[in-house]
């Protein structure tokens, strides 16, 4: 229980994280310079996701936190993608 | 003592978890917006793939670094806090602040291009270009709007936690504000990862 609370995150992990985080924002740059239509989407989306999964992750401890916080934050969004595939396959099919 | 250590680490863990609670609401809040957008993107996907590519990639890309950048001194902060060294703490939260500053500044710059351009909600301008760019230029000045004030917001905070790390508040042995903060931060940031590639590169 101590070692949950006062876990100590090296500066090292913090860097190695951003320069992953940088890489990606590079490459879902190049990558929408060169697809067009749908795939370019999924594609820009994708790496958003796996983007922000190293922020919750890493930056915001969900990784050596509660596990409780990792299972709000995943309940909520899959409400929001539940949300979002919901309406558009609305708009779509209808 | 070991008494007194239990009862401190669950003060600390209701406080997160209260924060937690706030950003799974501003998560919804920002979700919602982003069901908006995807709905009228599918009903107009022509004036959306138009007016998307007038946005600077270059200028979206910098800011995306800086709130990255940000994001990692912020996180840092903690790390030299739980350290015990004040001093350095204090320096990258300084650095976080300028970081959004940067980013404000940016987008103070991006607007201004616009509205200089006569393109702003309600304009006439932007009104002639039919419901699609009126729609996605809305959503643009609102959505990117919004996380400027959370940006602002997150700044205050900073600058309060800063100068409780200052006057010794919050210290190496008590730190869950700092980390509260942090938490925000990150939101801001998350939140931006998904507005980059909607509004600049999905063109």
């Amino acid at each position: 229980m101590e070692s949950e609370k006062n876990h100590i995150v090296p500066y090292r992990t913090f860097l190695i994280v951003l320069a992953i985080l940088i890489v990606l924002t590079l490459v879902s740059v190049f990558v929408t310079n060169i697809y067009l239509g749908a795939l370019t989407v999924f594609i820009a989306l994708l790496i958003a996701t796996i983007k922000s999964t190293f922020v919750l992750r890493v930056f915001m401890h969900l990784k050596f936190d509660n596990k409780m916080f990792t299972v709000l934050v995943a309940g909520v969004a899959i409400l929001l993608a539940l949300v979002i595939i919901i309406t558009l396959s609305d708009y779509i099919f209808r | 003592m070991s008494v007194s250590v239990q009862l401190h680490h669950e003060e600390d863990l209701i406080s997160k978890t209260g924060m937690w609670l706030f950003l799974l609401t501003e998560m919804l809040l920002f979700g919602g917006l982003f069901v908006v957008y995807s709905v009228y993107r599918y009903i107009n996907t022509d004036a959306f793939h138009l007016a998307a590519s007038e946005l600077s990639v270059v200028t979206g890309t910098i800011n995306t670094a800086i709130l990255l950048i940000s994001s990692s001194t912020i996180a840092m902060s903690i790390t030299a806090l739980q350290k015990n060294n004040k001093k350095l703490s204090l320096i990258l939260l300084g650095i976080t602040i300028l970081l959004g500053l940067a980013f404000l500044v940016n987008k103070y710059f991006e607007w201004g291009h616009h509205i200089k351009e006569g393109i702003y909600p309600g304009s006439q301008i932007l009104a002639m270009r039919g419901q699609g760019d009126v729609l996605f230029y809305g959503l643009y000045f609102f959505m990117t709007g919004l996380h400027a004030l959370h940006i602002i917001v997150g700044l205050a905070f900073i600058i309060i936690i800063g100068s409780f790390i200052l006057k010794g508040k919050v210290n190496s042995g008590n730190y869950v504000l700092l980390e509260n903060s942090g938490l925000y931060w990150h939101l801001v940031d998350l939140i931006w990862i998904f507005l980059f590639p909607l509004f600049y590169l999905i063109t």
